[in-house]
């Protein structure tokens, strides 16, 4: 189904680094084809701005094909676009209409500052993943496949969990940029599982400990992380990990 | 000891008392209409009456107000606290919102909702607990349905009331059932129990409540 090539306005943060003040640029995005994903529709405008001797947009990707997680942009008051359970590489311009005014803007948490334009800084994420998102494992032969038994609920679960790639979406979605949905996700996908339960303690409150210091904000339970995540990572790995935090905090015999 | 501070400072051990000390209040609420809704006997207040004056003298429920009013400015305080640093985690906002897309106005909107009930109970303590408490400490008899009957002839505290109620009926409309997801309750077979048990309760209590000022004003309750 082709609707013709789009004409479109793009208003779009433009900022120089991290210290300096952004501001919205306007750029003409002309005979943008439908079946353009958003990012191409970026790289046709890029290409044109370079051809005349202008700064291209900068902005994050990498896969284009929805799971590494980069491709931050929260177009008209949405991360990822209007659609739902997609990233923005996944959203075609058959989304919009000829003549759309689109604004785009980068992630906003003081968690995650501004590198340039609509690349954001999300090393922070990193550092709650170096905190504890991770199963400790002595070096030595490899076991044998299936010599843990798990059950395929709990399997499944975690595997859910494990879906999150990171994006940060679920912050950028958050009114009080609270990175509760992300941290759950990871400590889920590890306490579920055998390999992963014997180390929960530390892990969730070491996790939560780094994602407090990072400067995130605090969980309303208005499930805009849920409905926006790409992945559609549920709210109950939330509440998964506030009883784990709380159990944790009390029991954990040390100090 | 320092364990526990360690808890209630995270950002989870916040959200943790702010839904205990919310299912608290709640459980204020069922005392609070049951007992009000005595008015609706229509007996010139009398089964009404003789319920205030239990609560305003025995010496168990005067142990328990403070306790209400202990939970009530933890939440408050909480609030203020969670509100700031939700502030300060979003330093610069977005210039386009489309909220509506991913989650309900009233859950994005449970400060302002708290500060209108925190307006109306300045009004509400004002009008009721104020006086009850004047004839408590001077050991004289309060008619307190009679207090309830010259509030309600006026119809501007009718209207306060009734905003009063609805944004009550809004903040529980999320607050009940939040408050068991921050307590880190949720369960396939039981979350959609708790979510309709919080709607019906939310909308129950509201209705009964707003029925009070208005069935005054318009004298059905002499």
């Amino acid at each position: 189904m082709s609707h013709g090539n789009m004409n479109l306005t793009l208003k779009v943060w433009k900022q120089k680094n991290k210290d300096s003040k952004g501001r919205f640029e306007t750029y003409d995005a002309k005979g943008i084809s439908p079946d353009m994903s958003f990012l191409e529709m970026f790289d046709v405008v890029n290409e044109q701005l370079i051809s005349s001797g202008k700064e291209p947009i900068a902005f994050d990707h990498d896969c284009r094909e929805g799971i590494c997680g980069m491709c931050s942009m929260y177009i008209n008051g949405r991360p990822h676009g209007p659609k739902g359970g997609i990233t923005t590489c996944q959203l075609h311009m058959r989304s919009f209409n000829n003549g759309d005014t689109i604004v785009v803007e980068p992630w906003r948490g003081a968690a995650f500052p501004v590198i340039k334009d609509l690349a954001v800084d999300r090393s922070s994420f990193d550092r709650i993943m170096s905190a504890g998102g991770f199963v400790s494992v002595n070096t030595g032969n490899a076991k044998d496949a299936n010599n843990i038994l798990i059950p395929k609920d709990d399997a499944d679960t975690a595997f859910d969990a494990a879906a999150c790639i990171g994006c940060g979406a679920c912050v950028a979605a958050c009114k009080n940029s609270s990175a509760m949905l992300f941290v759950s996700a990871k400590v889920s996908q590890l306490s579920l599982l055998p390999q992963g339960k014997v180390e929960k303690q530390d892990r969730v409150l070491n996790m939560v400990k780094q994602m407090d210091e990072e400067g995130f904000g605090n969980c309303t339970n208005t499930g805009a992380c849920e409905a926006e995540c790409p992945k559609s990572i549920s709210l109950e790995n939330i509440a998964r990990m506030n009883r784990e935090y709380l159990g944790a905090s009390f029991t954990q015999n040390k100090k | 000891m320092s364990k526990k501070s360690g808890f209630l400072s995270s950002s989870i051990g916040k959200k943790f008392l702010m839904g205990l000390t919310g299912l608290f209040l709640i459980s204020f609420l069922v005392i609070h209409v049951t007992l009000n809704s005595f008015i609706f006997f229509n007996d010139g207040g009398a089964t009404f009456n003789a319920g205030a004056d239990f609560m305003a003298h025995n010496p168990i429920i005067r142990i328990l107000e403070i306790g209400l009013f202990a939970g009530l400015l933890l939440h408050i305080f909480q609030a203020l606290v969670l509100t700031l640093e939700n502030r300060k985690a979003r330093p610069i906002g977005y210039a386009v919102v489309k909220g509506s897309a991913n989650s309900s106005w009233y859950s994005r909107s449970m400060g302002i909702l708290g500060s209108l009930l925190l307006l109306f109970l300045v009004v509400h303590l004002s009008n009721f607990w104020v006086p009850t408490k004047v004839a408590v400490f001077n050991h004289t008899a309060h008619d307190t349905f009679a207090g309830m009957k010259a509030v309600f002839s006026q119809w501007y505290f009718v209207a306060i009331y009734l905003v009063g109620v609805i944004s009550l009926l809004y903040h529980l409309l999320h607050g009940f059932q939040s408050s068991f997801q921050s307590l880190g309750l949720n369960h396939k077979k039981y979350t959609p129990l708790i979510k309709a048990l919080g709607m019906w309760f939310s909308i129950i209590v509201c209705l009964l409540f707003a029925a009070m000022p208005v069935t005054m004003f318009l004298g059905i309750i002499k």
